[in-house]
């Protein structure tokens, strides 16, 4: 409870830092779905591509985020705000489950049906979009879902590099040594994870083909 | 009726066609006459379903050319061709998240024809292959696989196609429905007078279905007969065929042929 009155003794600062906080996620997994999702559709259709890619998404995966954030830190245009840095840390990193799934969707749509459109008279666009992408939705949305999970946790050390976010009450807390103040950064960050995770697996299954 | 009289839709001249090392095809030349039912009969791995796909272009020929009314199918626009020429697949294919009307719909909304054309076109068709018109609203894992091959031959009649190509429509089916829709076929096939090729390894149904019976055996073809010629063949490849299959073969032939 003593976290709950300290969240309260402190509304302003604790509605800006989740603001921020929200603001890096949303940011961020709109640009991987952009970025993700052709390339996903790119390396389902160039099989030659599917390893680099997905290897290189992997890489990625792999540095520690604190190392990234560092990496990042000197390249010019990113350096200059650390919002704009943090965004593009976890667009990285949120990346893979984006592609892999886009990639896994549409290579498990039914051969048969692919062929039928084709023999149809279908371009390959028509049957992207009319088959392969309504038919990979699902899946798709499970990659999302587990990038925002991941973003939810990762942006907490966004504020490592002043970047904000609920990340920042865990740092000072941390400095402080003082539980009360960890907590209040913590768990709404677990709850904001948990809530997106509930949102888009609601918005997978409704969009679930039959 | 002679064959050289009559119009020729399909033809293949000197056509080969192999991957890598295999020869999958090898010197095929055919004429496929407007009207018939043009079966192309043999075991597995025989090039019949390639010789199917090489006519709407899904493959393309190593040497040689396919010729669909008069024009080499490399010349004209891929997509015009087969939006023109039906296509029936053994594993149906349909849509899984498009209702039944929406699969049969899909050439015509995508050649933009109007909603209600679209929607009276679906009714006649469910029609014709037999469907009563509340399945216009199912989706393809409510219906039976006779159901979805009856939706897959409305589909790629939707446009109405001069040609129809069909590899094993019904070999996944049940004996009774099979034969329903064999049956089913013959009527549609009177009343529509499509060109149909037909790829099939069942000499029972070459028979009952064919006007002509191609025969093909390790990419090429053996022999074009009639159905009635078929089980008297001396041939010793069509010959096999026929023993492989039994009695009974002469009254199924005869049916057909008349």
């Amino acid at each position: 409870m003593n976290v709950l009155r300290f969240i309260l003794q402190n509304p302003t600062q604790f509605f800006d830092l989740t603001r921020e906080h929200l603001w890096l996620v949303g940011w961020s997994t709109v640009l991987a779905m952009l970025l993700g999702i052709p390339l996903g559709i790119l390396i389902a259709h160039r099989q030659g591509l599917s390893n680099p890619v997905l290897g290189g998404a992997n890489i990625i995966q792999a540095i520690p985020s604190l190392a990234l954030f560092g990496f990042l830190l000197p390249v010019p245009w990113l350096g200059e705000r650390s919002d704009r840095l943090a965004i593009v840390a976890l667009t990285l990193y949120a990346l893979l489950p984006i592609i892999r799934n886009t990639f896994t969707g549409i290579r498990g749509v039914d051969p048969a049906v692919m062929e039928a459109g084709r023999g149809m008279g279908m371009t390959e666009w028509q049957l992207l979009w009319h088959v392969e992408l309504p038919l990979a939705t699902s899946v798709i949305l499970s990659g999302v879902r587990v990038a925002v999970v991941i973003s939810v946790g990762l942006a907490t050390i966004a504020a490592a590099i002043g970047a904000g976010g609920l990340g920042e009450f865990i740092f000072r807390g941390v400095a402080m040594v003082d539980n009360r103040v960890i907590l209040a950064g913590a768990i709404p960050a677990a709850i904001l994870a948990l809530l997106a995770d509930f949102g888009v697996g609601w918005l997978e299954r409704r969009l679930r083909p039959r | 009726m002679s064959a050289d009289a009559a119009t020729t839709v399909i033809e293949f001249r000197d056509l080969s066609y192999r991957v890598g090392e295999t020869q999958v095809i090898a010197g095929l030349n055919l004429k496929i006459t407007r009207g018939e039912t043009f079966v192309l009969l043999g075991r597995s791995g025989s090039g019949k379903t390639t010789t199917l796909k090489l006519i709407n272009r899904l493959v393309a020929p190593t040497a040689g050319e396919v010729r669909v009314n008069g024009a080499s199918n490399a010349d004209v626009d891929v997509t015009r061709l087969r939006r023109g020429i039906g296509y029936v697949i053994q594993e149906v294919g349909l849509f899984p998240h498009f209702t039944v009307e929406r699969n049969i719909g899909l050439v015509p909304k995508i050649e933009r024809w109007k909603e209600d054309r679209i929607r009276a076109r679906v009714r006649e068709l469910l029609q014709l292959v037999g469907l009563a018109p509340e399945f216009a609203s199912r989706y393809p894992h409510e219906l039976s696989g006779g159901q979805r091959q009856r939706v897959g031959v409305a589909r790629a009649l939707a446009a109405d196609p001069e040609i129809l190509l069909m590899d094993e429509p019904f070999g996944a089916l049940d004996p009774l429905t099979r034969d329903e829709l064999q049956g089913q076929f013959l009527a549609l096939q009177r009343r529509l007078n499509k060109t149909v090729v037909f790829v099939t390894h069942d000499l029972r149904e070459a028979l009952r279905l064919g006007s002509r019976i191609a025969l093909m055996e390790a990419g090429k073809l053996v022999t074009v007969l009639a159905p009635r010629e078929f089980v008297k063949s001396s041939d010793p490849c069509a010959a096999a065929y026929v023993r492989a299959f039994g009695d009974g073969l002469d009254s199924v032939a005869n049916r057909s042929a008349s």
